[in-house]
Formats: C-alpha cells, structure tokens, sequence
C-alpha cells in the first residue's frame, strides 16, 4: 500500500478544522485554557476599573473655564486609598500565584492516571519532524499520529538548532533542544486533525516545519501501525543522515528504524557532556555503537 | 566587468541580491553626497567639528542621541512595514524567507538597541543635569565617548543592510542557529559587534548618570526632595549598571566561538547553548525596565505639570521604582518557561514575574489620582502621557497572563506573546518617550512643537497602534508563531494579519506626521521665550530655553520637592534669577576629538572582526589604545569660563537682577 493511500485511510475516518488554544481538544490544552481565562479574569478586576476611572477622569477635571468639579492642586497623600491599591493586587498575585504553581506541577505528569501512557520520541530536524514510536517500533516524518484518550510522553531533542514542539489544540509547547530530552504529557480527548507547528525560529524554511496531527480510535491507531509494519520502507542508518540535511520533504512513513537512534542522536549532538544533569539518558547512552555514529557523521 | 568587482558586488555589495539593495545603495549615495555638498556649500564643516563632533556639553549630546533615535525609528519603522506587507496576504512572495528573517532580526534590534535606547539616553541627558541643577554631568568627556561608542555601533550595525549582509537569526540570536556551522557569514557578527560597541558606551551612561545623580544634585535636593524623573533615571542606570554586562559577556563568547572556534554555546565540546539563554535574558529582561522606568519618570513629569496638581504619593512612587529595579534581576527564566527548567523554577520565575505587576499597578492608580481633583490640559504630551495608561492597562494584564507558565506554554512564541510586548514598548516606553520629547522640546531647541499636526499624528499612531495589535492576540490564540515568513490560506489567519497590517501602516502615516510637525515647527512654530513653556514644576523650567552653556549662572538651593512651582505659587520666582555678586568663574569641561576618533577606532576595529580581517581590526584598537594614551597625557580637561563673560550673557538673556 502506498503511502499516501495508507495516510488518506485514516483522514478519512476524522474531521479537521481550524485550530485555536481556545478550542481545546485535549485535558492539557483544557487546563491551560482554564488558567488563560482565570487570569484573565483576576487581571481585569485591575484593569476595568483603572480604563473606567481613566474616562471618568479626564472628563470630571479637564481644564474649562466653569468647571464646577473640585480643585486641589496640594493633595497629594492619602494612607487609605495608598493601602488600597497595594492591597489589592498583591491578594491577587497570591490567588494567581498560588494557582499557577498547582497546575505548573500537574502538567509535569500524564494527564489522566487509569490509562497506560505511550511515548514517542520526537526529533526536529532542518527542516522537517521525525516522530519515532518506540513501543510501535514504527517511524514517521511531519505526521504523527496517536490514539483518542491515551497520554502520550513526547521526548523531544533536535539534531540542528533548538526549536519547539506546539500543537495548540492539545495543550502548549515544549522545546526540542541539541543533547537534550525533554518531556511534554499530551493528550487527545477527541479524535480529529490538529495543527502542529515549530514555535522557535531554525532559519530558513522555518515556516513551512508544520506537522498534521492525526488523533484517531485506539483500534484505528492499531490498525494503522498493523499496516504500516507491512510496507516494507525501514529508516535506516542512511535514510537518516540524509534527513539531517537541510531541506523541506512532505509526509514520510516508516515500517522500522534503528531502536538506538534517538539515544544516538541525542548522545552525538551534546548529550555525552550532560549525563550527570539527565538521568534519564544514562541508561540509554550504554547502548551507542561508534559504527553508527560515523555512519552519520558522514 | 573584470572578475575581481564582479566577486565584490556580489560579495559584498550583495547586486544579485535584488532591486531592494540596488535602491538603498542609490539612496544611501545620495543621501551622503547631498550632506557633503551642503556642509560645503554652507561652509558648515568647522562648525560641525568645533560645535557637534567633539561637544562634551551635555544638551548638544543629548540632541544627537534624538537625532540618531528618530532616524533610527525610521529605519526600523520601514522594516516593520515591509514585515507587515509580506504578512498582509496568505502565502506572497513580496520578501524570500532570508530576507524576511533579516528584516525582522534587524527591526528588532534596531528598536531596542538602536531607537529606544539613544531615545532614552537622550532624555538622560537633555533633562537630568537641568532638573537636579548641575551645571553638567558627572563625567562630561565620557558621556560624548558613549554617545560615539553608540553612534558606531549602529552605523556598524546598519552598514550590514547595503555590505556583507544583514544578520538574521532573531534580536535574539540564540545558539546554535547563531553559531558557525548554521549561520556563516558576516551578518551575525555585524550583530554582536554593533551592539558590543554601542554596550560598552551604555554601561558608561549608567554609571555617569548614577554619579550625576547621587553626587551632583543641587544644595537642599535630598533624595526624597528629586523630581520622579531622575528617581526613575537612578533605578534604570542601577539597572544598567547590573545587566549590561550580562549581555557583553554573552557576545564576547559567542563572537569567540565565531571567530575563534571556540566552544561556549555550541553542542559539542561539552559547549551549552543554553547557557547564552540565560545570560542573554540576564540582560534581556531587565533591560525591558531598563527603558520602561524613565518613561514612567516622564509620565510622572508631564501628569503633574498638566493637571496642575502634586504627584500623587511620591513615596510609593519611588518604592516602586526601586522595587521593580530589585525584582527585575528575579524574572528572566519567563523567557524560557518552555526549555524543561522544572516545575520548581517556572513557579518561582512565574510569582516573581506577576509581583512585578504589583509596583507597576500602584503606579498606573498614583498617575489617575494625580489627576483626580487637577485641571487636566490635553497639551501634547499630556496627550502621550494618557495614552499609555490604557495601553499600559491591557499589555500590563497580558504580561500576567503570560506570567501564568502553564499559560505560557500556549503562548510562548506565539503571536500573543508579540502582541504583548510591543503594547510595552510601544504604549508604556515609546509614548513616554514621545511624551518626554514633546514636554523638553522646547528647552531643547526653545520653539513648540505644532500641535495640529502634532494632535494628527497622534490619533493616526494611536488608532494604528489598536488597530495594528489587538488582532495579533487572536492570532496567537489561533495558533500563528512568530517569525513565520508565510502562513498558508487555510489556516484561517488572512483577515486578522490583514487588519494588523492596515494598523501598522496607520502608525507609519502617524511618524510621517511627527517629521512633518517637526519640520514645520522648526519655521513656524511658537517660540519659548521665558524658559517656562508649560508652566512647569521643576528646576529645568527656572532657567532660559535653551539653556546657557553652564546651565545655572548660580547653582540654586531647593527648599520643595516642586521647587520652581512652589516659588512661583508664593510670588518668589526672582530668587532663582542671577546675582551679579554670586557670579563666579566656573571650571568647564574643554571640548575634545578623542571621544569621536575612539568611536572611529571602534568602528574599523569592529569591521575587522566581522569580515575577520585581522589587520583591521588591530589597527582599529590600535586606534582606541592611542585616544587612550593621549587622554591620560592630557593636563589641560578644562577651561575658565569668566565671571564677567556670564554676567553678560545672563544679562543678555533678561536674567540679571
């Protein structure tokens, strides 16, 4: 089956639309949103009054001739009213503050608890997305798909300059940084086609780094993996190293991949000097071959 | 064509690159040869020299800072309109993606390093030494040093344009986009040697002003008796003083890495790009409060003088300043809550961040009730003045709204997130800047500036200014990123990007306005023959406009924090008029070439190291070394001026009593 054909299968079973922060589509991009418009909220309870009395103002003590209002060009001191506005806002700051910090420390993990989580490993690339499933043992580039109601652990690094990884409908972004994992819970609610974009600039073709993001049925995704095991088209070695020079290619689908490469990857572009500050790559790092880190290289 | 100039026009004249570069060459030459013959037509050559070039007065400095702030803005004004032509429409092809990425990495740091920054130093300098009544500043030979360490800086930096190529990597420049193997090339080190130059005459300025400030101020000015202004001037020097280097450290070791092939921020090597992050924001973040507290200072100013009433809580306006000052060092990890610092930091960095909105807020209510119970006059920068405060209100909200980290994972680099700041910089630092150049324009220059074409431009920048960025905050929503050079039709973007760039050419038409304001005022406008255009509260207001030389022939004593005004509310104006037996000679700084020459020096130095011609650059700090030396060797810094010669001229000026 063609790629295209195997791409267009699933499309076909999912709605897409525009994007929006607003339109969550997800438990993170849910959360987010909440504290979007909770802030927003608190902050106008400065703002309102501040534009209001600004009008009141300008017209009660504008400079005319018969103005009745009062003027009192020496008062200049009031404890009351001083009190008042530090007051105010720092009770607000805190029931921000104290807020913020609560979700800040949620979104550190998987959105919902009763649902085995899978991770896929990301990798941005000049200029282009490579999306690896370990668990799937499968490999795409600029579409990734995942399955309706199951958290998702994206690892992201970047084999060139850093960028960041948004997909505004399921929550906010994570950078993808050289030598680094870093990792961002994710997760649809509800199947569809999200946008996906590079956030942070890499240079030229920046512009066109966007990704489709397909959410579909867990039985869709199993589906789709089942299928795409079967066209025989592996990531190899090579095939990657011509995918780290600079260029714009569409839509790629991958039956396998090398399983070290993402360690590699990381390991290679600066990883190495960092082990102490990630845990997380010292188990991995053990595993990297210098046959195939020259093979890159080259 | 022989082959060695074809290789040079196309290398460094960059002719293949289009009809863009061919007119700005063709403007560029005329523009040069248009000054030269006036200058020699005029036979203004030696007055420039003996009344500009070598000045170490500090109101001739300050008018150049304005100058070079306003063409400046103009520069980087055109850049932002051909940004927003590009983005006007889905999908054009007005500007390539390198172009666009150049432009927008110049528009940037042009108006931060090379518009708002001159802008305010030259608000520094026209208002500061008057205000707290100091015949100069503290170091008057390093001031005009700054003022060219600035100069040629930005002429380095701008020359990028039309010779070897514009950087284009973001104002931001982060590694390793920034770093050889992505970015060859000289356009990134035009960057980090423009701003390196112009930064080392910043960190002078901060340091100058804070001397100025706490050791020059007249008899009886206690702190607590300072007019806002200079308050603010003292917590942005503070500022400066703290943050600067950050920043001059940061491109040091970026330019080693460049041209040295050293590994500081680069992957490998055991290099951290992350590590120029940090120290760039270091720096970035309060920088932003670095420029943003003198136009609170002038907000202050102007509010009380046309609501003819006292600033309303002086103490917590001073508390506030210096508390954004100290918290501003707490906040610069906001710029990077997405780059997996940990829920630890994010928390900190996001409560400090949104305290910052407490100080400011108190200030916003302080300005309101200034008014409160005043007679407000809608002068023209009374007009600038108020239209910050909405502006100010709804970015301030934005700012903690973005403060909030988890929101802030929705926003980063999104065009919300640019929607915010520039309702900063331009409703919070450039409307106070305006309003300060309209308020001191005529101790500047002693005319008004029109406030018909004044008052035009205003309503036409204002609405362009609502109309140009409230949609890129449903933008941002809808998912658009910064820096995109094209977005494609169905994404939905087309008809907000549209009304930006409406907006945008709305404020293009306003600064069209200013120039013309400026240019017709210069002829016709009213003259300020008192000294006192605006009724004024503070000292720069008792003496003539513009002002003498030595600025006070007397230095007067302070008795109120509004000293002039209280004087004349009490009928007692004439005590800060001149008394022929207080006269005395007065110790003045001689005027001097070197400060210009090291900035030439500078220059070439510079050049050398972007094209890493090795020889240029050392015979240009050969250049420095030598201005150095010849400083140290000099006995003779100052001159007398004659006792007899200020009565004169005071007498001339209707002072003498």
């Amino acid at each position: 089956m063609s790629h295209a054909a195997l791409s267009s299968r699933i499309l076909l079973t999912v709605q897409g639309g525009l994007s929006s922060v607003l339109k969550p589509a997800g438990p993170v991009a849910g959360q987010e949103l909440k504290i979007i418009a909770g802030s927003l909220i608190l902050t106008m309870i400065v703002v309102v009054p501040v534009i209001v009395l600004f009008g009141f103002i300008l017209w009660r003590y504008r400079d005319k001739q018969d103005n009745p209002a009062r003027y009192d060009p020496e008062w200049s001191e009031s404890k009351v009213l001083e009190i008042a506005w530090w007051g105010i806002p720092i009770v607000i700051i805190g029931i921000l503050g104290a807020y913020t910090a609560k979700v800040t420390y949620a979104l550190t993990r998987p959105p919902v608890t009763d649902v085995k989580p899978m991770t896929i490993d990301v990798t941005s690339l000049d200029w282009k997305w490579l999306f690896e499933y370990p668990d799937q043992g499968v490999a795409t580039v600029n579409e990734l798909v995942i399955p309706v109601g199951v958290p998702v652990a994206f690892d992201l690094t970047a084999d060139g300059p850093m960028n960041s990884f948004w997909i505004p409908s399921l929550g906010g972004q994570e950078y993808a940084m050289p030598g680094m994992v870093m990792r961002l819970w994710l997760e649809a609610s509800r199947p569809g086609v999200y946008y996906g974009h590079a956030a942070n600039f890499t240079g030229q073709q920046f512009a066109g780094m966007q990704f489709k993001v397909v959410a579909t049925s867990r039985a869709a995704f199993s589906e789709w993996v089942r299928q795409l095991k079967q066209v025989d088209h592996p990531l190899t070695v090579t095939l990657y190293s011509q995918l780290r020079q600079p260029s714009e290619i569409g839509v790629q689908l991958y039956s396998s991949y090398p399983r070290d490469l993402f360690a590699e990857v990381v390991w290679r572009e600066g990883g190495q000097y960092m082990v102490d500050s990630m845990p997380s790559l010292g188990s991995t790092h053990v595993s990297v071959s210098p046959v195939m880190v020259n093979a890159m290289n080259q | 064509m022989p082959a060695w100039f074809r290789d040079f026009a196309d290398h460094y004249l960059m002719w293949n690159e289009g009809y863009l570069i061919w007119i700005s060459d063709i403007l560029i030459l005329l523009v040069s040869l248009g000054i030269v013959f006036t200058l020699t037509y005029l036979k203004k050559w030696k007055w420039l020299w003996k009344e500009w070039l070598t000045t170490v007065d500090h109101k001739k400095i300050g008018i150049m800072y304005l100058i070079c702030a306003l063409l400046m803005f103009f520069r980087g004004g055109v850049d932002a309109l051909l940004l927003r032509t590009q983005l006007a429409l889905p999908g054009e092809h007005f500007l390539s993606a390198e172009h666009y990425d150049q432009i927008f990495t110049t528009h940037g740091t042009i108006m931060i390093l090379f518009m708002a920054m001159p802008f305010m130093f030259a608000l520094f300098n026209v208002a500061v030494p008057l205000q707290i009544g100091a015949r100069d500043v503290a170091f008057p030979y390093l001031n005009a040093l700054s003022f060219w360490l600035f100069f040629f800086g930005a002429l380095l930096f701008n020359l990028s344009f039309v010779f070897g190529g514009s950087p284009d990597a973001g104002w931001t420049s982060y590694p390793p986009l920034t770093e050889n193997a992505f970015d060859p090339g000289p356009g990134e080190n035009f960057y980090l040697l423009g701003i390196q130059i112009s930064g080392i005459g910043s960190i002078a300025t901060g340091i100058n002003f804070l001397v100025t400030i706490l050791k020059m101020r007249a008899p009886g000015m206690t702190l607590m008796k300072m007019p806002l202004f200079s308050w603010s001037v003292l917590a942005s020097c503070i500022i400066i003083i703290f943050a600067f280097p950050a920043l001059a450290v940061a491109l040091g070791l970026l330019m080693m890495d460049r041209l040295f092939g050293a590994h500081f921020f680069t992957m490998y090597h055991g290099g951290d790009p992350m590590m120029f992050v940090n120290l760039f924001w270091v720096w970035g973040h309060p920088e932003v409060y670095i420029v943003v507290l003198p136009a609170y200072g002038v907000y202050s100013e102007v509010i009380a003088t046309f609501a003819r009433k006292r600033i309303f809580g002086y103490t917590s306006m001073v508390i506030s300043l210096m508390l954004i000052a100290v918290i501003s060092y707490f906040v610069w990890a906001h710029h990077f809550f997405t780059m997996g610092a940990g829920a630890d930091v994010n928390t900190f960095f996001a409560i400090a961040t949104m305290a910052v909105g407490i100080p400011t807020g108190v200030k916003a209510f302080n300005w309101l009730f200034t008014m409160f119970r005043g007679r407000i006059q809608f002068k023209l920068p009374m007009l600038w003045a108020l239209a910050a405060i909405p502006a100010f209100a709804i970015g301030g909200a934005t700012g903690v709204m973005l403060a909030t980290a988890p929101g802030d994972y929705q926003y980063h680099n999104s065009y919300f997130l640019v929607a915010h700041f520039h309702q900063m910089l331009i409703g919070a630092v450039v409307f106070g800047y305006l309003a300060g150049m309209y308020y001191w324009w005529p101790k500047m220059f002693g005319f008004k500036l029109d406030e018909r074409l004044g008052k035009i431009a205003f309503w036409l920048f204002n609405i362009g200014f609502y109309v140009g960025f409230m949609p890129m905050y449903f933008l941002g929503l809808n998912g658009m990123q910064r820096r995109m050079y094209t977005y494609p039709s169905d994404m939905g973007w087309g008809t907000l990007n549209f009304v930006a760039t409406i907006g945008a050419y709305l404020m293009g038409l306003g600064f069209l306005f200013i120039v013309a304001q400026v240019l017709y005022s210069i002829r016709y406008g009213e003259r300020d023959i008192t000294g006192d255009a605006w009724d004024g509260r503070t000292l720069e207001w008792s003496i003539p406009s513009p002002a003498p030389a030595y600025n006070f022939a007397v230095i007067p004593t302070i008795h109120d924090r509004d000293a002039w005004w209280e004087l004349k509310q009490r009928g007692e104006a004439d005590a800060y008029k001149t008394r022929r037996e207080d006269v005395h000679d007065i110790h003045m700084p001689k005027p001097s070439g070197r400060p210009f020459l090291a900035g030439v020096g500078f220059f070439f130095a510079g050049m050398g190291f972007v094209f890493e011609w090795r020889w240029l650059a050392v015979l240009g700090l050969l250049g420095v070394v030598a201005c150095l030396i010849s400083r140290a060797l000099d006995d003779e810094e100052e001159y007398e001026m004659k006792a007899d010669d200020i009565i004169e001229t005071e007498a001339k000026l209707g002072r003498l009593i």
